[in-house]
């Protein structure tokens, strides 16, 4: 293998981490399987939806490797997380403002 | 042989058999393409974001309808295919490594295990789906039976008949408890529809999804086997694992928004 003295090193994630990982999600689904059957009243969804955002997170940052990726792709991913919470929420403001 | 001088780093990066040369090296052509690849992940949050936002906005007109839904949708396979594709995550990403460590046989494998568990996927989709058509759950005239207050006739599986389900619903115990109105019921049930209509709609797109993704995984473990991929050229098999993780976060949402709505028993 050269020698890539041009550019700068790339930090990799190594297989026990991504182990680590697997675990974490696996324990997730697990938990938002049986937290489903909990009565929590309102805080359900919040907390099912909660469970998802950090198992998504954890996949962006690691499995997609953005945790070590460049500020051009976070921008991006932001643009794109952005965006879909205008689409949401405009939209919700036609729909819980009717009589 | 004449010996030739040991060539720099820049320029072994510029001879490489795969790099185009509007790029100044492998480097940066790798993250143009791994750019591009995020630019068409955000087109795909388009498309599942509309979707997911039309959900929403049924879900908050017709709840009752939703958790009827929800409820008539097996959760043992929705939470075996959560499992199922995070773990063909976690064999994507371990692939991806291979290739950049240049272990051809480690790509292979890690590839097919891919494909292996992205089939299983499909499989149970498919069971899911043969179950609804047997209950006549699809929307529509033709099987939709379901839906209507007199439906179920003809259709198999104990919660074919949506309305009779609300009107004399079971614990988890298996006693009956307090059900709804005829009235109250049939509209719920007519209602219900809707909510297959975002099932089969978002599963069905995520399932597609799903069918080009193992398609290319093929493609991926046909020139893995050849190695072409290796410390210095791995693009191709990164940028997959971007789409694959892409569809396995979309499931992510999916599994709660459809399967988990009110799981509690006594409810």
């Amino acid at each position: 293998m050269s020698e890539n003295t041009n550019e700068k090193p790339h930090a990799h994630p190594t297989p026990g981490l991504y182990l680590i990982i697997l675990s974490i999600l696996v324990i997730g689904t697990v938990l938002t399987f049986f937290a489903s059957t909990w009565d929590m009243g309102v805080f359900n969804p919040i907390v099912a939806l909660t469970i998802a955002c950090t198992k998504a997170t954890l996949v962006i940052l690691f499995f997609m490797h953005v945790r070590y990726s460049s500020k051009l792709t976070i921008v991006t991913i932001c643009a794109g997380f952005f965006w879909l919470l205008i689409l949401i929420t405009l939209s919700l403001t036609d729909y819980l403002t009717r009589i | 042989m004449a010996t030739s001088q040991t060539p720099t780093p820049a320029a072994e990066h510029r001879h490489h058999p795969a790099w185009a040369h509007q790029f100044d090296d492998m480097d940066q052509q790798r993250e143009a393409s791994s750019f591009a690849m995020w630019v068409f992940l955000l087109t795909e949050i388009m498309m599942f974001g509309g979707l997911f936002t039309a959900y929403l906005i049924y879900r908050l007109k017709y709840y009752d309808a939703y958790v009827a839904g929800s409820s008539s949708i097996n959760v043992v396979w929705g939470f075996a295919n959560t499992l199922v594709l995070i773990g063909s995550s976690f064999t994507m990403a371990m692939g991806v490594w291979a290739a950049q460590k240049g272990r051809r046989q480690q790509q292979v494998l890690w590839l097919v295990l891919t494909i292996v568990l992205g089939t299983a996927f499909l499989g149970v989709k498919a069971i899911e789906y043969k179950d609804k058509y047997d209950e006549c759950h699809i929307p529509g005239q033709v099987i939709g039976k379901g839906f209507n207050a007199t439906g179920g006739i003809g259709c198999s599986g104990e919660g074919a008949n949506i309305a009779e389900e609300l009107q004399h619903p079971k614990n988890a115990n298996g006693r009956e408890v307090p059900g709804k109105p005829a009235a109250a019921a049939e509209q719920i049930a007519r209602q219900t529809e809707i909510f297959f209509v975002f099932y089969f709609a978002m599963t069905g797109l995520h399932a597609t999804h799903m069918i080009i993704g193992i398609g290319v995984l093929f493609w991926l473990v046909w020139r893995a086997h050849k190695a072409e991929f290796g410390p210095e050229y791995y693009t191709p098999v990164e940028n997959f694992g971007l789409y694959w993780h892409f569809v396995d976060i979309v499931w992510i949402y999916l599994f709660p928004l459809l399967y988990l709505i009110n799981r509690i028993p006594h409810r």
